[in-house]
């Protein structure tokens, strides 16, 4: 099968592998149609993710056919399409059992943190990922989640992460009727951040990032203000003037580690590797939200350290609240939400590409180019 | 700059989700007190066939796993010596870094002993790049030259 292989930072290639066999009873093996480049992946494509292996197969968006499903997965048959959320979760283990479905104990061999994660490196499990034409899914009595009849497939697509992720950093939040909404960054996790901050009944949504061809489209999508920070002195005053001096109400960091914007993070944190990636994004949350507000954080940092103004944290008496998305706990709502025709993921998809070319949708995306906002790849098969 | 601002009234399903009760700890405080178990019926267990690296902070090996690319060469054996740490250490993550690049070399080693050149440029995005900003391609191939014409005047001028 065709599969994207990683071959070190910023190289990508396609290549033939084998097709991915049932390790476990509980596994299934899904043809994939449609696989997503995320965010999340351009942390690992930049070589910034401890133990990413050379012939990783990236990819934790995506949907596809049930090929085979192992002896003990009832609930899906051959031909089926599913949806695919990106947590690997077992369903019984303490954490599962609260929901928390990102942090499944019984899903990562290498990490204590995380749970298992489809194609993201060994810190989240080893498991290849979806950017090929088949894929290994474990606990596939769990995850999959069969594609309602009359969804559009790029709807259920973008219900693997990126709807969920924004929705997350909503509802983390805690926002109240009325509450000022900032969130930092407008890529497609951002975008849908904005979104979502209305159905929790936000009175104000402002979005900040630097590229225009992202401020326009949130602009007109959530709809929200936006504002380019690269035209601002001061992000962190600029919001307070906004606030009547007080702060927002809610901060978001729908940024994480490939942040810019400040110099000394770009170059502690992207350059010298001195810190897990540019914390600038939660830096200026954290000093932006009102006294006893909430950050609320799901950009992705790397595992190590971050200079952040935790003592403006304790003054501020500020609530953090942070995570990986638990994809199936809010799947039910927000297929509702889909059907209902009140929320519409596919609209951020911008460009789409024959799996052959991921190497070009990968540069393209990583660097902005093309005014791309959401990527998709398409194996050749479909 | 725009400065307009949203009236929330009309947004499409404003308020639909809006939730007085969620707070803080939502939803870790979800389930009730035999949800907060901390030893549970495992799933069956996943047979290894390859080596698997697995942290320190675990008890056990967990039920599932990934059975990608076990650790190889040099970079393997660092790799090994990294999961001796727990993920609260350097020892841990610095090694796993350097295990990383030098993996990345390994990798070109291998392409060539299977009789293959890496077209990097390509793997790197290239063709996009010079199709969607050209100005880029152009000022790295100017800086190449440049560097190149350098070098080799410096090496002319080396005196024998
Ligand atoms: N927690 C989760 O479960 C989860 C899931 C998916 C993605 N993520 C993470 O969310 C983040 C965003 O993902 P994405 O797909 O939208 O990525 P993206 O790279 O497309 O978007 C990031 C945006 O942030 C902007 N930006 C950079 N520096 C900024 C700054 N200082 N202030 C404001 N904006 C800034 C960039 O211009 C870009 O538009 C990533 O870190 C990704 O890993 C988390
Ligand atoms: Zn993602
Ligand atoms: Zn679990």
């Amino acid at each position: 099968m065709q599969a994207i292989n990683y071959r070190g930072p910023f190289r990508i290639r396609v290549e033939d592998k084998p097709i991915p066999e049932i390790q476990h009873p509980r596994d299934a093996i899904v043809q994939v149609t449609r696989a997503c480049i995320c965010g999340s992946d351009l942390h690992l494509y930049h070589g910034m993710v401890p133990d990413t292996r050379v012939g990783t197969t990236f990819g934790h968006e995506f949907i596809g056919i049930v090929q085979e499903v192992g002896t003990e997965v009832h609930n899906l048959g051959v031909g089926d399409s599913v949806l695919v959320p990106f947590n690997i979760a077992c369903g019984q283990c303490v954490f599962c059992k609260q929901g928390l479905f990102a942090y499944c104990h019984e899903s990562n061999a290498m990490s204590s943190t995380v749970g298992g994660v489809f194609g993201y490196s060994h810190i989240a499990g080893g498991f290849d990922g979806g950017q090929a034409e088949y894929v290994r899914v474990p606990y596939a009595d769990i995850g999959p989640t069969v594609i309602p009849d009359g969804m559009n497939e790029e709807d259920a697509l973008l219900l693997t992460d990126v709807l969920p992720t924004g929705y997350y950093a909503a509802e983390m939040g805690g926002i109240k009727k009325g509450d000022t909404v900032v969130v930092f960054g407008a890529g497609p996790v951002g975008i849908m951040a904005a979104r979502c901050a209305w159905l929790f009944g936000a009175g104000r949504v402002i979005v900040i990032d630097h590229l225009e061809y992202r401020l326009d489209f949130v602009r007109k999508y959530a709809p929200c203000e936006a504002y380019n920070f690269k035209s601002i002195e001061d992000p962190v005053l600029f919001i307070k003037r906004q606030t009547d001096w007080l702060g927002a109400d809610v901060c978001i960091d729908a940024v994480g580690s490939d942040a810019c914007g400040n110099m000394m993070q770009t170059l502690t944190g992207k350059k010298l590797l001195l810190q897990a990636g540019a914390a600038t994004a939660l830096h200026w949350a954290i000093n932006s939200v009102k006294k006893g507000g909430i950050v609320s954080i799901v950009g992705v940092y790397g595992p190590t350290d971050n200079l952040i103004p935790i003592g403006n944290a304790v003054n501020k008496g500020i609530t953090i609240r942070a995570g990986q998305t638990s994809v199936k706990r809010l799947l039910p709502r927000l297929i509702e939400h889909v059907q209902q025709g009140i929320l519409s993921p596919r609209e951020i998809i911008t460009h789409r590409f024959a799996l052959e070319d991921a190497a070009d949708a990968y540069h393209i995306f990583s660097s902005k180019l093309d005014d791309c906002i959401k990527p998709v790849l398409v194996p050749s098969a479909v | 700059m725009n400065t307009q601002k949203i009236n929330y009234q009309e947004v499409k399903g404003w308020g639909i989700d809006a939730d007085p009760l969620n707070e803080p700890t939502y939803p870790m405080k979800e389930g009730d007190a035999e949800d907060k178990i901390t030893i549970w019926e495992r799933p069956d267990q996943q047979q290894a066939s390859m080596e698997v690296l697995t942290s320190n902070e675990r008890a056990t090996i967990p039920a599932v796993f990934g059975q990608t690319i076990a650790p190889q060469g040099i970079s393997g054996h660092i790799r090994r010596y990294a999961f001796n740490h727990s993920e609260s250490r350097y020892r841990h993550w610095i090694p796993l870094l350097i295990a990383d690049r030098i993996n990345e070399i390994e990798g070109i080693i291998d392409d060539f002993k299977h009789g293959k050149a890496p077209h990097i440029l390509l793997e790197k995005g290239w063709r996009a790049r010079w199709k969607l900003n050209k100005k880029s391609v152009m000022k790295k191939a100017g800086i190449g030259l440049l560097l190149a014409v350098t070098a080799a005047v410096l090496v002319k001028r080396k005196p024998s």
